[in-house]
Formats: C-alpha cells, sequence, structure tokens
C-alpha cells in the first residue's frame, strides 16, 4: 500500500506539522510526499531527506503559490487513483483541502486522526476531545488529515527519496483569488496557539504581580493566561481566561502558577503536551495533573526561573 | 434598565410561570377543561426539565387523575419501588427501622415509582404542547405586570444586558406576558412569589415557612449491584441530633441509582456545610456499598418547601394564584411533593377555567374552597406535626413523636405545633458553633464542590448583572462575616460565595466575592442569609442547571 | 440574493458529555440539544447580510431527526426567512450531508451557502469543503469577516498564525469561525412570530441521495485519564527536567 501526503511548508519550511503526518502515513505504508507551490525547489529537495519518504512529487506551478483549496483539491484528486491512503496535516490547508478532495472522490474524510489502529481503522476525537472514537472506514480509498500533537515528527533527515515532476493543472476558471495576507506580529503569540502559556491565578493576588511573569513569558516565547479568579479579580482582562468558559488551549508547555487546579480550569488546558505547577499547597488538584509539580511560593519561584532561564540561554 | 416602552406584549387567557409539575399540571388541566383558552407556560431552564431536581419516588394519584392513560403515552415511570428502608445510622452502623409500614405509614412505597422527576417533565410538555399549550423554555419571569390592584401578567428579562447593567451590541428588551390570570408555579422560594407574599400579604396568620436543602447526585453503578425498586432512607449520623435531614437512595432505571441529602435549613451550627454532609455520607458502609465502583453522572441542589399546612399562605390574589411548591404543597415526611404539586396546579386550573367561563373576576377565588375539598388538604393536614416535632424533639424524639402521632393518633392529634423561626433567624454565631471538621475528598466517592457543579452543566453568560445581590453590601462584613465567618460558603452547593483576602483585616478584606456564573438555582441563599440581605433574582434566562435526563 | 443557510442540532455546549458504558457511542438521551454554536453564527452572519440589504432571503435547511424543527425555530427566529428540513432516522455523515445540501442547492439557487466551519460533536470539520466541492464553487472557510461587493465574496480566514484573505467569485461557499460575529439572541417575540414562518420537511430519497455511511463507529472511549508526573525540588531542578525530559524549551 502506498499513501500520499500532502506537505504542508511555510516560508521555504517544511512544518513539524507535516513531518507528524509522514509518520502517520508511514503506518499504513510506503510514503509519498506531494509538494506544492511556486518555486519550491528547495522545499523538494528538504522533503526528499525526511526519514521515511520514499518520493517526492514536486507540483511546481503559480496557481498552488497561495494554497488555494480550488487548485489544490483538483490536484490531489488527479493524483488520488494511484494511492489507497491521501493524508495531510490537520493545519488550516490540510483542513481546508482534504474535505473538498474528499467529496470529489466521493470518499467520507477522516479527521484529525490520533491513531492508526489498521488501514482502514482510525481513532479520532469527537465532542471537543470528550470523547476518542474509533472508527472504519469502509470507502476504498482514505483522505484523512492527522493531529500533529499524537504523532512525532519524522526525522528532518535521513531520507534519500527522488523527486517526480507533477504537471500543473489547468488555471482557469479560478474561482477564487487570494487576497492578502497578515501573520499576527504582536510580541506575545495568540493565547489560542502559542506553543506555550504561562497562567496566573489568584495566588498572584493582583494585577501588578503579573509583571513577575512576564519576563519568563518573554524568556519562552509564551502567551500569557490566567484563571477566572484572576480575572474576576480584574488582575488581568477577560480573553486572558483558560478554562471552560475561556479559551481551551493544547501548547507544548503549560504552566500554571498560583492556581488551584479547578476542574473548569482545567477543561481549558488538560490536552497541553506539559504541564507544569507552581503552588504552595502541595494538596492542590493541579498537581494531580501535572507532570512537574513544584511546591513553593511563587513569589520566590518566579524570579528564580527567570534567572535560571537567562542563565543557560 | 428595563425597555419598558419598546417591550412587545402578547395576551393570553392564562400564563403560567415554571414548567414543573404544577405548571405543567395546570396548563394541562386548563387546555382538558377549556380547550379554546390561549395557555403560555414560561421556563427559566434552557428547556423544560433542565431546572428540576428530586428524588424522586412518586405517587401517581394526581397523574391519575390528569392523564388516566399515561402508561399508554410512555409516561417515563419505569421503575416500581419494591423494596422499602428507613435506617438509623451511627458512624459506624446501621439499624433498621421495623415494621416501616406501621411506624411511618408515610414512608412505605408501595405502588409508588422512581423516576427522573426532569424526564417526567419533558413528557408532561409534551402532553401540554399536544393539546396547544405553548411553552417557552429559556426566558425567566422577571418582572410582576402589577395594574390597578392586580397581577395583569408577567415580563421576561432583558437579554444581552452587560454587567455593569447597560445595554450590550445583542440587547433584546424583555416581553409582556400579559394574562388574565397569571399561575405561579415556580417551585420552593419562587422569585415572584415572594414578591407577589409581600405585594398581597399573602403570608398573614400563617407560620413562616421552613425549608431543607437537598444535594443530589446521579450515579451509573455495576450492574451487579443494581437493585432496581430499592428505596432507602436514612436518619441519624452524620447530623447531631439537633439537625433535621437524612438521606435517600433509589435504584432506577439501567444501572443508575439517585442519591442524596437533605439538611433542615432551621440548622444553627455556621460551620456546618450540607455539601460536606452529604459527600461524608456516602462514606458510611450503607451508602457506600451502593456506590463503590460506580461513576457520578450529575449533580444538583434545590431547595424543598418544608413547613407543610401551617405555612401553605393564601393561595389567591387578584390575578392569579400560587402553585406546587411555591405554595409549599410538600408533604415533609413522605419528602413527596410532586403529587401535591401537580394536584394543586390542576385545582388551580379548575378555578381559572370556572372563572374564565363566568364573568372573569379578578380573583379565582374558588381555588383555595377546591384545595379545603381534595385529598391534597387531607393528606397534609394528617401529617402537619412531624416535621415542627422534629425541631421541637431532635431526631429520636422527632422519630418517636411521629411513630405515635402516625401509629397512634393517626395525624388526627388535637393539636398542631407551629414553625416560630424563619430558617434565616437561627443561626449560632462562629463563636458559639462548635467547629466541624469534613474529610478531604477522594475523588472516587467523595468530591470537592467545584468539579460537582461541573457535573450540573451550569453556566450563565458572563456579561450580565449579578443575579445575586446584596441588598446592603456594608452588612456581609460587619454580620456574615465577623459574626457567622460566612456561613454562605458552606452552605451555598455550587461554590458562589466565597470570602476571600480574609488575612487583610483592612479596607480590601475580607470580601465576598460571589461567583454567580455557578448557581445551580437552588435558593439556599435567599432563605438562610442571616438578614436576608442575599436576594436572589433570575438571571438572563436560559443560564443555570442543565440536569441532564436521570437527574 | 438569497441564502442557504444549514443548521445542524447537536448536545449543547453546556452539556459534558458521557460515553456509554457499552462504549457505543456517547449518551444523548435525554440531554439538552441546541443548534451547533458555529451555525448559529452563520445565521447571524446571513442576517446582517439581509439587512445591509446584500441578501434578499434566507433559507435555513437542518438535516436529521424530527426534532432538528426546534433548530430551525430558532434560526427562523434569528431571522431566516423559511426553513426546510431533510428528514432522516439519524445525522448522515458529512458526505451525505453535503449530497443532500447540492440537491437542495440546486432546487433553491442560492448566491452564497454560510454554515459553521464544523459541528461540536462530530468535529469533522469538512461539510463546507465537501458542498463546494461537490457544486465546484469557491470556499472561504473559517471565515472572521465577509464582504459582499460586484459578485465578489472578500472573506477573512483564519488562518495558522494569522488571517488570510481570499477573494471569491459567487457563488460560493462559506464557512464561520468563532470571530466571525456574536449571534443575537432568539428574542420571546422572535420566537413566538417564528411559529408562523413556513418549514417544509422532505426526505432524503425526494433530493435523490444516498446517505448510507461510509464510516463506521467500532467504538467510543472515553480520552485517557492525565497521570500525575512527579514532584521537582527546585526551580533549577524543573528547568533542567524541562529542557533535557521534557525537551519542551
Ligand atoms: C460554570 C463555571 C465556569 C467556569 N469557568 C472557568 C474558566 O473558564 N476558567 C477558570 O480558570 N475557572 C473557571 N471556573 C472557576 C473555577 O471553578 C475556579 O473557581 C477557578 O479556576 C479558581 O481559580 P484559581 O485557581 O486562580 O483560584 P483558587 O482556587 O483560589 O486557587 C489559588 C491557588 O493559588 C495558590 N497560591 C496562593 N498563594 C500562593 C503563593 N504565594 N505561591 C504559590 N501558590 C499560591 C493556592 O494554594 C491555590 O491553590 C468556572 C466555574 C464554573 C462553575
Ligand atoms: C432534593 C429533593 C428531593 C425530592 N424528592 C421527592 C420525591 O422523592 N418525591 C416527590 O414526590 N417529591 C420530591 N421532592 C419534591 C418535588 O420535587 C417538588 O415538590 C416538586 O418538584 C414541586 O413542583 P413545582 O412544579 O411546584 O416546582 P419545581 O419542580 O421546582 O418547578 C418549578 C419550575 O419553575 C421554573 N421557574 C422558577 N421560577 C421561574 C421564573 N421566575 N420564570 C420562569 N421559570 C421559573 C423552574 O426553573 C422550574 O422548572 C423533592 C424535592 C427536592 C428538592
Ligand atoms: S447562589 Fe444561592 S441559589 Fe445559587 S446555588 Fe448558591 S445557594 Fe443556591
Amino acid at each position: 500500500m502506498t499513501a500520499l501526503v500532502l506537505l504542508d511548508h511555510a516560508d521555504g519550511r517544511i512544518t513539524p506539522a507535516a513531518r507528524s503526518a509522514v509518520t502517520a502515513a508511514a503506518a499504513l505504508g510506503e510514503v509519498h510526499v506531494l509538494v506544492t507551490g511556486a518555486a519550491i525547489g528547495a522545499v523538494a529537495e528538504a522533503a526528499t531527506r525526511i526519514a521515511g519518504v520514499a518520493k517526492v512529487l514536486r507540483a511546481d506551478a503559480e496557481i498552488y503559490d497561495k494554497a488555494l483549496a480550488e487548485p489544490l483539491a483538483a490536484l490531489l484528486v488527479r493524483l488520488a487513483p494511484a494511492y489507497d491512503h491521501v493524508l495531510a496535516a490537520a493545519t488550516a490547508t490540510g483542513k481546508n483541502v482534504i474535505p473538498r478532495a474528499a467529496a470529489l472522490l466521493d470518499v467520507q474524510p477522516i479527521s484529525e486522526i490520533v491513531a492508526v489502529v489498521d488501514a482502514e481503522t482510525f481513532v479520532r476525537p469527537i465532542y471537543a476531545g470528550n470523547a476518542l472514537a474509533t472508527v472504519r472506514s469502509t470507502d476504498a480509498r482514505k483522505l484523512i488529515t492527522v493531529r500533529a500533537a499524537n504523532f512525532d515528527a519524522a526525522a528532518a533527515e535521513g531520507g534519500s527519496a527522488t523527486i517526480e515532476e507533477v504537471e500543473a493543472g489547468e488555471a482557469t476558471p479560478a474561482v477564487s483569488r487570494f487576497v492578502s495576507t497578515e501573520l499576527s506580529t504582536s510580541d506575545r503569540p495568540d493565547l489560542a496557539s502559542a506553543r506555550v502559556v504561562i497562567s496566573g491565578g489568584r495566588g498572584m493576588q493582583n494585577g501588578e504581580n503579573f509583571k513577575l511573569i512576564e519576563p519568563i513569558a518573554d524568556a519562552l516565547g509564551a502567551a500569557i493566561g490566567a484563571s477566572r479568579a484572576a480575572v474576576d479579580a480584574g488582575y488581568v482582562p477577560n480573553d486572558y481566561q483558560v478554562g471552560q468558559t475561556g479559551k481551551i488551549v493544547a501548547p507544548d508547555l503549560y504552566v500554571a502558577i498560583g492556581i488551584s487546579g479547578a476542574i473548569q480550569h482545567l477543561a481549558g488546558m488538560k490536552d497541553s503536551k506539559v504541564i507544569v505547577a507552581i503552588n504552595k499547597d502541595a494538596e492542590a488538584p493541579i498537581f494531580q495533573v501535572a507532570d512537574y509539580g513544584l511546591v513553593a511560593d511563587l513569589f520566590a519561584a518566579l524570579p528564580e526561573l527567570q534567572a535560571e532561564l537567562a542563565k543557560a540561554s | 434598565m428595563s425597555a419598558v416602552s419598546e417591550r412587545e406584549a402578547m395576551e393570553f387567557d392564562v400564563v403560567v410561570v415554571g414548567a414543573g409539575p404544577a405548571g405543567l399540571a395546570a396548563a394541562i388541566r386548563l387546555k382538558q377543561l377549556a380547550p379554546d383558552a390561549t395557555v403560555c407556560v414560561v421556563e427559566k431552564g434552557s428547556e423544560v426539565g433542565a431546572h428540576i431536581l428530586s428524588g424522586a419516588v412518586i405517587e401517581t394519584r394526581a397523574l391519575d387523575e390528569l392523564i388516566p392513560d399515561w402508561r399508554k403515552r410512555g409516561a417515563p415511570l419505569n421503575t416500581p419501588a419494591t423494596e422499602d428502608r428507613m435506617l438509623f445510622l451511627t458512624e459506624t452502623r446501621s439499624y433498621r427501622v421495623p415494621m416501616l409500614g406501621t411506624v411511618m405509614p408515610h414512608m412505605s412505597n408501595h405502588g409508588n415509582y422512581i423516576v427522573s422527576l426532569g424526564e417526567v417533565c419533558r413528557w408532561l410538555g409534551g402532553q401540554a404542547e399536544a393539546l396547544g399549550v405553548e411553552i417557552y423554555p429559556g426566558f425567566a419571569a422577571a418582572e410582576l405586570l402589577d395594574e390597578d390592584g392586580r397581577i395583569a401578567g408577567v415580563a421576561t428579562g432583558d437579554m444581552g444586558v452587560t454587567r455593569e447593567g447597560e445595554r450590550g451590541p445583542n440587547f433584546a428588551p424583555g416581553m409582556e406576558l400579559r394574562a388574565t390570570y397569571t399561575l405561579f408555579g415556580e417551585g420552593c422560594r419562587g422569585s415572584l412569589a415572594k414578591q407577589l407574599m409581600a405585594r398581597f400579604d399573602l403570608r398573614q396568620g400563617v407560620d413562616p415557612q421552613t425549608y431543607g436543602l437537598g444535594i443530589k447526585e446521579l450515579w451509573e453503578i455495576p450492574a451487579s449491584k443494581h437493585r432496581p425498586g430499592l428505596v432507602q432512607h436514612s436518619f441519624g449520623w452524620p447530623l447531631d441530633r439537633a439537625t433535621y435531614g437524612g438521606s435517600w437512595l433509589y435504584h432506577f432505571g439501567e444501572n443508575l441509582v439517585s442519591y442524596g441529602f437533605v439538611v433542615g435549613l432551621d440548622y444553627a451550627n455556621t460551620w456546618l456545610s450540607p455539601f460536606d454532609e452529604m459527600q461524608r455520607l456516602k462514606t458510611h458502609p450503607s451508602v457506600r456499598q451502593h456506590l463503590e465502583g460506580g461513576k457520578r453522572l450529575s449533580y444538583g441542589a434545590r431547595a424543598l418547601s418544608e413547613g407543610g399546612l401551617q405555612s401553605v399562605p393564601r393561595l389567591s390574589f387578584p390575578g392569579g394564584a400560587l402553585l406546587g411548591d411555591s405554595a409549599g404543597f410538600l408533604n415533609v415526611p413522605k419528602i413527596k411533593g410532586t403529587h401535591t404539586a401537580m394536584k394543586s396546579g390542576m385545582l388551580a386550573a379548575e378555578a381559572v377555567a370556572d372563572a374564565l367561563a363566568n364573568g372573569r373576576p379578578a380573583e379565582p377565588r374558588s381555588y383555595t374552597r377546591r384545595v379545603r375539598q381534595s385529598w391534597l388538604w387531607t393528606e397534609l393536614r394528617d401529617v402537619r406535626n412531624v416535621r415542627p416535632s422534629f425541631a421541637k424533639f431532635g431526631t429520636l424524639g422527632g422519630a418517636l413523636y411521629s411513630g405515635f402521632d402516625a401509629m397512634v393518633l393517626r395525624g388526627r392529634a388535637p393539636w398542631t405545633m407551629r414553625h416560630r423561626h424563619a430558617d434565616n433567624e437561627v443561626l449560632d454565631s462562629a463563636a458559639g458553633s462548635p467547629p466541624i471538621a469534613y474529610p478531604r475528598p477522594d475523588n472516587k466517592l467523595t468530591f470537592d464542590r467545584l468539579s460537582s457543579v461541573y457535573l450540573s452543566n451550569t453556566n450563565h453568560e458572563e456579561n450580565q448583572p449579578v443575579h445575586l445581590r446584596l441588598r446592603d453590601p456594608q452588612r456581609w462584613r460587619s454580620v456574615n462575616w465577623d459574626l457567622y465567618r460566612s456561613p454562605e460558603s458552606r452552605y451555598c452547593p455550587a461554590a458562589v460565595y466565597e470570602a476571600v483576602d480574609t488575612e487583610a483585616g483592612d479596607a480590601n478584606g475580607p470580601r465576598l466575592q460571589i461567583n454567580a456564573q455557578n448557581c445551580v438555582h437552588c435558593k439556599t441563599c435567599d432563605i438562610k442569609d442571616p438578614t436576608q440581605n442575599i436576594d436572589w433574582a433570575t438571571p438572563e434566562g436560559g443560564g443555570g442547571p442543565n440536569y441532564p435526563g436521570g437527574m | 440574493m438569497k441564502l442557504l443557510v444549514p443548521v445542524k442540532r447537536v448536545v449543547d455546549y453546556n452539556v459534558k458529555v458521557r460515553v456509554k458504558a457499552d462504549g457505543s457511542g456517547v449518551e444523548t438521551a435525554g440531554v439538552k440539544m441546541s443548534m451547533n454554536p458555529f451555525d448559529e453564527i452563520a445565521v447571524e452572519e446571513a442576517v446582517r447580510l439581509k439587512e445591509k440589504g446584500a441578501a434578499t432571503e434566507i433559507v435555513a435547511v437542518s438535516i436529521g431527526v424530527q426534532q432538528c424543527q426546534e433548530t430551525l425555530r430558532t434560526a427562523l427566529a434569528m431571522g431566516a426567512d423559511r426553513a426546510v428540513l431533510v428528514l432522516t432516522e439519524e445525522s448522515p455523515e458529512p458526505l451525505a450531508v453535503a449530497k443532500l445540501l447540492r440537491a437542495l442547492v440546486d432546487r433553491e439557487q442560492p448566491g452564497m451557502v454560510i454554515m459553521g466551519k464544523q459541528a461540536i460533536d462530530d468535529d469533522m470539520n469538512a461539510t463546507g469543503q465537501m458542498l463546494a466541492g461537490l457544486l465546484g464553487w469557491a470556499q472561504g472557510t473559517f471565515a472572521s469577516k465577509v464582504e459582499l461587493s460586484d459578485g465578489v465574496a472578500t472573506v477573512t480566514r483564519e488562518v495558522d498564525g494569522g488571517l488570510e484573505t481570499v477573494a471569491l467569485t459567487l457563488p460560493a461557499i462559506i464557512t464561520a469561525d468563532l470571530r466571525l460575529n456574536e449571534p443575537r439572541y432568539a428574542s420571546l417575540p422572535n420566537i413566538m412570530k417564528a411559529r408562523k414562518k413556513p418549514l417544509e420537511t422532505i426526505a432524503p430519497g425526494d433530493l435523490g441521495v444516498d446517505v448510507t455511511p461510509r464510516l463506521t463507529t467500532l467504538r467510543v472511549a472515553e480520552p485517557p485519564v492525565r497521570q500525575s508526573g512527579v514532584k521537582v525540588g527546585s526551580v533549577a531542578e524543573l528547568v533542567a527536567k524541562l529542557r533535557a525530559e521534557a525537551k519542551v524549551i
């Protein structure tokens, strides 16, 4: 069996999410990757070196430049007959393109898989991750998006795939046109999509003390969040709130400072990859979910943390 | 704040406030008697049943009268009560009350059904709609339309008002629901019923209402342990002998167990926490053996009226009437109020149908007469002394008295015991109350408040005025804190109230943090606050718990 | 221009779903159901376009059981003009839904379909894209802003790390993201009025669509409970572990 992965790339670099999709595909058979865009020679080169990739299909044309769904889906439909599985990372592009291609192939896509059981069977979260469904597809061909956090990214080096050119589709009639992008440029990443989030709770005592978190967030490139208690007390604005009635986040690293870990707060961050808790109460429920817990007074721990991070980096 | 001038209005013959058993029975009966009457029901829960919290073992007497073929129509009464147990608990042991049917005939459940009252209400709602009743869940009756000396209907609350009380971008004014008669079936401690009692002096000459707080959990247990039809009640431990209360535990449905605990809100010890009492009771072998190995599915709480007949107010007033638990029609020793609520709703509907057909007098007066002539009255009369005897003689004395009352006097004692004090008047100061140490939750059998509230599915749109108001904000510090050390942070089953900055001891604290979003609408704070300083008002419609099927 | 707005009836977002003991699915009996929140946003956007004069009629569609009527009534109360219920025994898969919607599009000839980006029950995030594919229309998914002029919809999309703007030649499909707007309340007067708006019920067979599912759900399970990790003795140890062991900083 052979699987085709639509490879995400940005600024000339293959995204880690795309390499996670390669890992998922490798569980299904031989992996070919499709690199699309305009002037993507270097990216295609890089793709040949991803561990586990046997062939790189390169579709180098202006119409693929902005990764619009309409031409990309058409391309996938053309290539799909040679494959049993067509995958992409569940990124904005993958989620945009895969279902469209699936409909054109008369296939029910399988979104955001978190595990591969066998060639027909996959596990995917439903109800915002509150349940995991194991589904089997009866379609002849499977179209899949992959939740990157659940698959280790395939190594960027170590492969030696060959490159094959793919003819570009026709540019007409274009029903959609790219206008512009506006990447968020604020100093702090967006809470919902940040790789690292540091949140403060009622233990912070006031808004002023959140300044203790700022240099640490700067050092880690982290977004700052808060518990409802901290928001309600007016320490920080509303949109900082993480939890059941705030934002749901799942960063690689979540640091909870002076937060007790009420279930309503956990509901917003329990899917984080690594959770760190700093709390002076050793019995605080947050420690039941923390990978690393530090029982300490935060007013002592935060300056130390700042110093420690400055030290080695 | 309310946008009186822009409000739209709609006319009905009858508006019913609250889609509980009382309100729905009234609506159904009305349509049966007067099919052409226009009947509208408003319900503050997001759907019918969303705010209904009960045990519940129910008697079918009223239902039999209202919808005789309820079985054929698929009413969700599926588990007949088959086995009755009444336990007296000490810390480690339990004693079964023998000959229950004789000693405590009101505790006998033969012929009754264990149900999810929320499901029963959803079904009743369907029956009502099939008869042409218009039901609007998600809208709270927030205001009485008081015109020319009578109630001319209600208005629903404005939506989209910000926390500061200003109009937000999605502001939508409330609506006036005008009616010849408005029936109030808000359940225990209705927020409009409270205003009506004051407005028309309905409580004149009756005892103060007394209340209990019921806290409930729904469990799913291993099939091997499940004994559908088992009804178990307990009294005694963990409450002290001066405090009225006890637990229930019912096996029903598909491996479901309804477990809960009622505490009389006339308790005195300010350190008492009804929530923690109900948690620790689960560690008693007589409860633990049922729940162990199971999974908790849902949680909720609701106050119930325990005053009985002595506390029933005047029932009608110009423009309407009080129904069900809003009037206090609960049979306390039986802890059953569903059949009485339904019956009162039906009787009010009969009075109203009669009034509609006969010149539409301002007040549907025949309601009171109909109640007095019905089994509802006799039933409540016969048990009127049971609850007060507990207040008077304590747990064991009360139990003895009620046995005596039931066996010897058969409820016909020539005396009636009074409720002398309202529940808020009897709290002891912090200094005068013995502290109570509650165990920490184990997260398997026992849990903390917040993870419990989580399972009530409660929520309130954050950006709205706080629906729990302190009439005098200063008084919290001088009375609730200085004297009682914040009893609300213990009796509120939803962790709405938190005393924060308790160490400060200056202008910054201690102060009261009100997490209104957590509220499960049990109404306890409105009842128990020592100086009645907390006023519970209806929040934006649809807010509050979302009790699932099974609750 | 006519707008078509599909709305789905899902378990209310306030309700904590419970996996059935036998692993066959999640418990939906007796559970509060509501309109999918993203669909509410789609309805709101359609109503705003109509209020601005950019649209003339809004048709709400729901596909599923009889009770989806309630969801449609909510859409009507928010401002849709009429509603169509495609009555099925259960909620079909996105592919079947897309096919049913295509048939309805053929019938209704809307200038635009606005729908939620994702249903919060199956979290598929697929139907809009699939419908666009089947119709050969342009798609503006995850929209946080929509502007119409001269047969072109300019759509700002929420993409990883920022926003992207695309211009779509109408007819087109828009799928709504959270920030597109804040939907209005279905007010009581409008709910009452919505009772009188037309609601038509049709069968999938009438649209000539086979709704047989392609996916079989073998099992539904609760996600594994997170286990507590280790307590560290100092900040230095914490940082060392995060670097060497967890490799997250
Ligand atoms: C319907 C509903 C929705 C909710 N939604 C949310 C939500 O979206 N997000 C949310 O967060 N909550 C939410 N909550 C509230 C939630 O239940 C908790 O009340 C809240 O998360 C508590 O915040 P906290 O941990 O900051 O405060 P607390 O529970 O007061 O905890 C403070 C912690 O700080 C520690 N601490 C204090 N001083 C220090 C110090 N010097 N050094 C170290 N540690 C210290 C204490 O030991 C304690 O553990 C919701 C609740 C409900 C009912
Ligand atoms: C813990 C507990 C256990 C019980 N166990 C049993 C039992 O085993 N058997 C039994 O028969 N009875 C039992 N009861 C009593 C029984 O539940 C009540 O007597 C009965 O529910 C009363 O019916 P009701 O219609 O008067 O009020 P409720 O059932 O309280 O219904 C009132 C309805 O009105 C709505 N409402 C209130 N105010 C407004 C407003 N302003 N605007 C719009 N809507 C509003 C509420 O949301 C609610 O849906 C128990 C009660 C409790 C609390
Ligand atoms: S705030 Fe009052 S009504 Fe709400 S849950 Fe707490 S005690 Fe009950």
